[in-house]
């Protein structure tokens, strides 16, 4: 797999209201004519031993935890991904960053700003055009200070100088003190943390930021001025892929909404779609319109429907399970319910 | 300074308890030292005078509280007593040993554990490939072997079959202390190094290549992959630090299995060591020896470990900064 020039994007989008599986926001752009980032039919599959044979009797076999997945990120816009906490959104993340578990299976295809990629061409766009916003505290080295930490390593000396000063001016920019530097990661409140985090991905200068699960732990203020700081990425023409268990705060802040369900996206909308449950497509993602608190709260769980599709996850146990999984059978609730403990708790 | 004090109290506590117990056991011991070193024959022709008087020298006509109380008194005033089986004041053979046994035990901590580690992160990061699966086998294998019996194997190997290495003995036979040159004292010292260090990288390699795994799949090692950085850049720049801390603490921990392999060692070699000297004295029922070479080593392994723990102070700013803030 080599790159190769993305022939089917090469000619403009614009006015198409839909394509490609997804529906578009005012704020899309096709820059180039195409899209910054388009996941196609992206499956991942895990070698593990049968998890209903016996334990004696398992044998090896590919389990999907996420199939034929389509997503697509435009110049200039945030797509929230928004799915239940342990669905397996975070593998979505890590096979765009191209780091795969030596027990996967992935397949499918990964576009971005116009080029095929594989898992060496992903390799190289890390910190190259694709910087990543992990989720906590822990994805920084303990043992070492922050502020040498955003700086990076292998640069030559001009270079490390250019980026230790580039890293005063985005510390100063986020409201990082200068004395933040040299603090070390667990010195760190959960608001710092996470301005660190942005800043480390800032650093490398991305086209693309893919951000996972970048608010649980934090409180909403602070979860809305960490979406903020996307907001004003993307404003600038930036792309920003937010993975998040949390629809209302995606609601508020991105341009589209994917939502994932059962290791696939089942529906790619505008924000504006969720207006009303009539523009949306898909009987889940409505009834994850009615299960929203300022809508009519209606838990359409009960529906025979869904009930039956959160026993087949439970009987499939494979880690892929959706909502229901999450949620004990109460269908869309439990993933629109979002409490305060829950979000302490940065369950991901 | 508190923590100063707290150290030197566990240290007088340890040595305390060390000497107690080591009493305790030459006095359980079945062996009579008088017999142990005049010999059955000449004891049983001895009259009954002669063996009062050699019981009196041997301190075996007192009860063991009592020997005890008398070493503690002239022990606290400096005076560490005579090694009966040598005939000279303790301190000076164990000055005299030590200085054979130090030598060697450092040069076999340090080759075990700069080894071990190097070993260890290569085969954890190489995980799966052949050079893990040797690392391992080899790791398997050693922890599983007698430490004597790799002695016995180098000196069959090395001494006897190709006649690298003396067999034995810290110095040339038949030449006098003052004239052994260092590149002599060296060569009798390769093979029971060998031997120790040998043994001793199993052990650090293991438990390193263990952590290393850990450590790289942990979300820090993932992120700064995920920011550009290689493997071994991500192991090089963050992995290592994280690694040093473990391997350490194992490391100045295990001065006591290598003190402990020194006995066998130095007996299988003849190799003029502590080890030896301990082996002679536990036989010979000289107690104030044995105390003194007892007292030696654990407060070999007190500091071994006091190191680890101060290290881990200045490695991890966790610790460092939290006694800084207490």
């Amino acid at each position: 797999m080599g790159m190769q020039e993305f022939e089917h994007e090469a000619h403009s989008h614009e006015g198409q209201a839909r394509h490609h599986h997804h529906s578009h926001a005012a704020g899309s752009q096709h820059a180039g004519g195409h899209h910054l980032l388009q996941v196609q039919n992206l499956s991942v599959a895990f070698r593990m031993y049968d998890p209903d044979a016996s334990f004696f009797k398992a044998k090896q076999r590919f389990v999907k935890v996420i199939s034929d997945l389509n997503v697509s990120v435009h110049a200039g816009e945030i797509l929230a991904v928004v799915g239940a906490s342990g669905s397996g959104k975070t593998l979505l993340a890590d096979a765009i960053m191209g780091q795969f578990e030596p027990n996967s299976q992935v397949t499918g295809e990964i576009w971005f700003d116009g080029q095929r990629q594989d898992a060496a061409g992903l390799a190289g766009l890390r910190g190259r055009g694709i910087s990543l916003v992990p989720q906590s505290v822990n994805h920084l080295n303990p043992l070492m200070t922050v502020g040498k930490q955003a700086e990076g390593f292998g640069y030559s000396a001009e270079e490390a100088a250019a980026r230790t000063e580039l890293r005063r001016e985005l510390f100063a920019r986020y409201g990082l003190n200068e004395s933040v530097a040299d603090l070390y990661p667990h010195e760190l409140s959960g608001g710092m943390a996470r301005r660190v985090l942005l800043c480390c991905a800032l650093m490398d200068a991305p086209k693309l930021i893919v951000a996972d699960e970048p608010t649980p732990g934090l409180d909403l203020p602070l979860a809305l001025k960490a979406l903020a700081d996307f907001r004003e990425f993307a404003d600038q023409g930036g792309g920003v892929l937010l993975i998040t268990h949390d629809i209302q705060l995606a609601l508020g802040i991105a341009d589209r909404v994917a939502v994932f369900k059962d290791g696939t996206v089942i529906e790619e909308a505008p924000v504006s779609a969720f207006a009303s449950p009539e523009t949306l497509e898909h009987p889940f993602t409505r009834a994850l319109w009615h299960a929203l608190p300022e809508h009519d709260f209606r838990v359409y769980g009960a529906d025979e429907r869904f009930e039956a599709d959160a026993n087949a996850e439970r009987g499939e146990g494979a880690g892929a399970g959706g909502f229901a999984g999450d949620s004990e059978g109460a269908g869309a609730s439990g993933f629109a319910e979002r409490t305060s403990t829950k979000r302490e708790e940065g369950s991901c | 300074m508190r923590t100063a004090l707290a150290y030197v109290a566990k240290f007088l506590l340890l040595m305390f308890a060390v000497s107690v117990v080591t009493f305790v056991l030459v006095g359980l011991s079945p062996i009579d030292p008088v017999q142990a070193n005049v010999g059955q024959q000449a004891l049983m022709s001895m009259s009954e005078a002669k063996r009062a008087q050699l019981a009196s020298y041997w301190g075996t006509d007192l009860p063991i509280w009592e020997r005890y109380l008398n070493w503690l008194a002239s022990a606290l005033q400096g005076d560490l007593g005579t090694s009966l089986r040598f005939n000279a004041p303790v301190t000076e053979v164990v000055a005299h040993r030590a200085a054979n046994s130090l030598a060697l035990l450092a040069v076999a901590w340090l080759i075990s554990g700069v080894l071990g580690f190097v070993l260890g992160v290569i085969a954890g990061v190489k995980r799966g490939s052949i050079f893990d699966k040797i690392v391992k086998g080899y790791c398997y294998l050693l922890a599983a072997t007698p430490t004597f019996w790799v002695g016995l194997l180098v000196l069959m190997v090395f001494a006897v079959s190709l006649h690298w290495f003396p067999i034995g003995f810290s110095a040339p036979i038949g030449v006098a202390a003052a004239d052994v040159t260092i590149f002599q004292s060296i060569h009798h010292m390769v093979l029971p190094a060998l031997t120790l260090s040998v043994v001793g990288v199993a052990n650090i390699a293991l438990h390193t290549r263990e952590k290393t795994i850990d450590v790289l799949e942990s979300d820090y090692m993932r992120f700064a992959q995920a920011r550009g950085l290689s493997l071994w850049e991500a192991v090089r720049h963050h992995g290592l630090r994280n690694l040093l801390l473990p391997a350490m603490t194992l490391q100045f921990a295990s001065i006591s299995e290598i003190v402990g392999g020194s006995v066998l060692v130095e007996q299988v070699f003849s190799y003029p060591g502590l080890g030896q000297a301990t082996i002679t004295a536990g036989l010979g029922g000289d107690a104030s020896l044995l105390v003194a070479i007892a007292i030696l080593c654990a407060a070999l392994v007190f500091l071994g470990n006091m190191i680890a723990n101060i290290l881990y102070g200045v490695v991890d700013p966790r610790i460092r900064r939290g006694a800084d803030h207490a």
